[in-house]
């Protein structure tokens, strides 16, 4: 792991320019992701300027960009139409709380549990859920409505692969918006979904009844919130550990992410995380360090600052071609393939966590289900035990443990061989069930007159079954 | 002769190609050190993490990619190694090329994309170009 002071200032020239561009990237999908949680564009301006400030400081993976995110704004979506901002906020600061929590349990080990069939499940969810939230902005729109959707697609497609300087949906985001404002074109605007209020953020509580009622209401949005946070955020990290080759700390910037999401709920922002693809264009701009986050939250706040009169024109087909290809681009495409060559029940647990969550409209329980069942898909897996024998020896094959024996049992009590041998060279005893189906095999089966060997017993297998059968 | 030679595999079959000549060159002298290059893509960065159960299990995958470029040289007794690079392909192949010592470039001419070849130019054509040491490019 690198010094504090080269996280900070390792890099300083390349963090301030990769920053820079992060900033300006930041502001479509921050103003988008607003729209898509049904809250005013500030409240993701806001959130992602103090995400980014703060995880420049508190995080756990230098160069990593967390900011208001399509996975978080997706979540609270119910939560805002049924009971407002404030509830938002308050479900935030809670968010924060359980994020610091899990870091200090020690999240990140639990990380590894989650299969990759899982990790690929919520991108492709999270993808088809942000694509499908954009269709009532363009669908039965006017003309005009359409020829921006599609002209902000062909800017946001084409312009990278010549001009890389400015990232292309902000490109998007000034041509049509001026065009619109000079042709006075009869377009819906961002203005249109609501007032802007353009003050600074400040301190300020949750106007809400601090009752347990409220609690009930806000606990399962945190949770999910939480859950949704960590999973992008620790993949995120992940993603940057191979980027960069350097190592991050995860359970404190699991705890940075808390930290984060308190300041931002107090700070009036909706709750974020990290972006894989802004997190992607800062390393690639070259950004390494701490700096190269500060610099993007910070310029940020000055872009807003200079730009919130200009927000509310942002012509809606403009954020929704943008998100268009934010969710072509969260889409993993390679999935395709994949569903075609790997194993059954991973593709299995890969669409089930699609379906789960495009059913339930909530990525935690699409995630959760998803981690169940690939952990039940596992221990059938190894629990097949594979017996051969030859002339009275037993050869086993697999782990013996409580999910295995019964076929092991089975198949032993029936040998009718005058002298039987157990072989357990390729085997390994994990428990009392495993030393328990032997002790009742051997005990059958000399009920029965025969005689039973034991052989190939590994010397941890042996240290158990000795323990367990009361020998020492 | 060639003391230093870089060459660049990607798991193609035209990087397979490319490694043979490598071969050829290699044997001309005794102590020629083959450095086998693979850049992981930034652009595939997402991709190849999600597809992998573990980092562990990514580095394995990546040195799969080269694996049959290195069975070639075993069975040549060439002295070798492999490194993996982060990055975008040609221009962390140029960086690295161009930061020590090395006598030749063996590249193959087209890699995994076809498409991506038209609208961006090759990795091959930016490498000859700008690399400060002799380039074959196989086709």
């Amino acid at each position: 792991m690198q010094t504090l002071q080269q996280q900070w200032f390792g890099n300083i020239q390349a963090d301030i320019l990769s920053g820079i561009v992060v900033a300006l990237a930041l502001i479509p999908e921050a103003i988008a992701f607003s729209i898509l949680a049904g809250v005013d564009p500030m409240v993701g301006l806001y959130a992602s300027f103090t995400m980014a400030t703060v995880i420049a400081i508190v995080g756990g993976r230098p160069a990593m960009i967390s900011a208001a995110t399509g996975a978080m704004a997706l979540v609270i979506v119910d939560l805002v139409a049924d009971h407002g901002l404030h509830y938002l906020l308050a479900a935030t600061i809670l968010t924060g709380l359980i994020q610091i929590l899990l870091g200090v349990l020690g999240i990140a080990k639990l990380m590894r549990f989650i299969p990759n069939s899982v990790m690929i499940g919520f991108v492709n969810s999270l993808a088809i859920l942000v694509f499908l939230a954009q269709l009532p902005h363009f669908i039965g729109g006017n003309g005009i409505t359409y020829v921006f959707l599609i002209i902000t697609i062909g800017i946001v497609y084409f312009i990278p692969k010549f001009f890389k300087l400015i990232p292309a949906p902000l490109i998007a985001v000034i041509i049509l918006t001026t065009a619109a404002i000079l042709l006075h074109l009869d377009v819906k605007t961002v203005g249109d979904l609501g007032a802007v209020p353009t003050s600074l953020p400040t301190f300020l509580l949750p106007n809400i009844p601090l009752t347990w009622e409220t609690f009930a209401i806000i606990l399962p949005y945190s949770l999910a919130l939480a859950v949704v946070g960590l999973l992008e955020s620790l993949l995120t990290a992940q993603i940057l550990d191979d980027m960069t080759d350097t190592k991050s700390n995860k359970n404190m910037e699991a705890r940075g992410q808390g930290i984060a999401n308190i300041i931002n709920g107090f700070l009036g922002g909706m709750a974020g995380c990290a972006m894989i693809g802004q997190s992607m264009i800062n390393v690639k701009s070259g950004g390494r360090g701490r700096l190269s986050t500060l610099v993007a939250g910070v310029f940020l706040m000055f872009l807003i600052v200079a730009l919130r009169d200009i927000v509310i024109a942002i012509p809606m087909p403009v954020l929704a071609g943008i998100m268009v290809m934010v969710a072509v681009s969260a889409f993993d495409w390679g999935s395709l393939k994949y569903a075609t060559t790997a194993p059954k029940s991973d593709v299995f647990v890969m669409l089930t966590t699609i379906i789960i969550v495009l059913y339930t409209d909530n990525l935690a329980i699409g995630v959760v289900t998803g981690i169940i069942i690939s952990a039940l898909f596992f221990v059938s897996k190894i629990s097949k035990v594979n017996i051969t024998s030859t002339n009275g020896t037993y050869i086993i094959e697999g782990p013996l443990f409580f999910a295995s024996t019964k076929a092991f049992i089975e198949q032993l009590e029936l040998a009718t061989e005058q002298h039987v041998t157990i072989d357990l060279t390729s085997s390994h005893l994990w428990d009392e069930s495993s030393v328990g189906a032997i002790v009742k095999v051997v005990s059958r089966l000399e009920e029965k007159g025969q005689t039973v060997q034991i052989i190939g017993m590994n010397p941890a297998s042996q240290a158990l079954y000795q323990k367990l059968v009361g020998l020492s | 002769m060639y003391q230093h030679i870089v060459l660049a595999a990607d798991g193609s079959e035209n990087a397979l190609r490319a490694a043979r000549e490598a071969v050829k060159i290699a044997t001309l002298s005794p102590n020629t050190l083959v450095d086998i290059i693979y850049v992981a893509s930034f652009d595939q960065a997402r991709a190849d993490m999600l597809h992998a159960a573990s980092p562990d299990s990514l580095l394995l995958e990546r040195k799969r990619k080269v694996a049959t470029v290195e069975q070639l040289l075993l069975e040549a007794q060439i002295h070798y190694k492999v490194t993996i690079l982060k990055g975008e392909p040609a221009p962390e192949i140029i960086k690295y090329v161009n930061a020590q010592a090395v006598d030749l470039v063996i590249i193959g001419s087209r890699g995994l994309n076809g498409l991506q070849e038209m609208v961006l130019g090759s990795v091959s054509h930016k490498v000859m170009k700008r690399v400060n040491c002799p380039a074959l490019i196989v086709k």
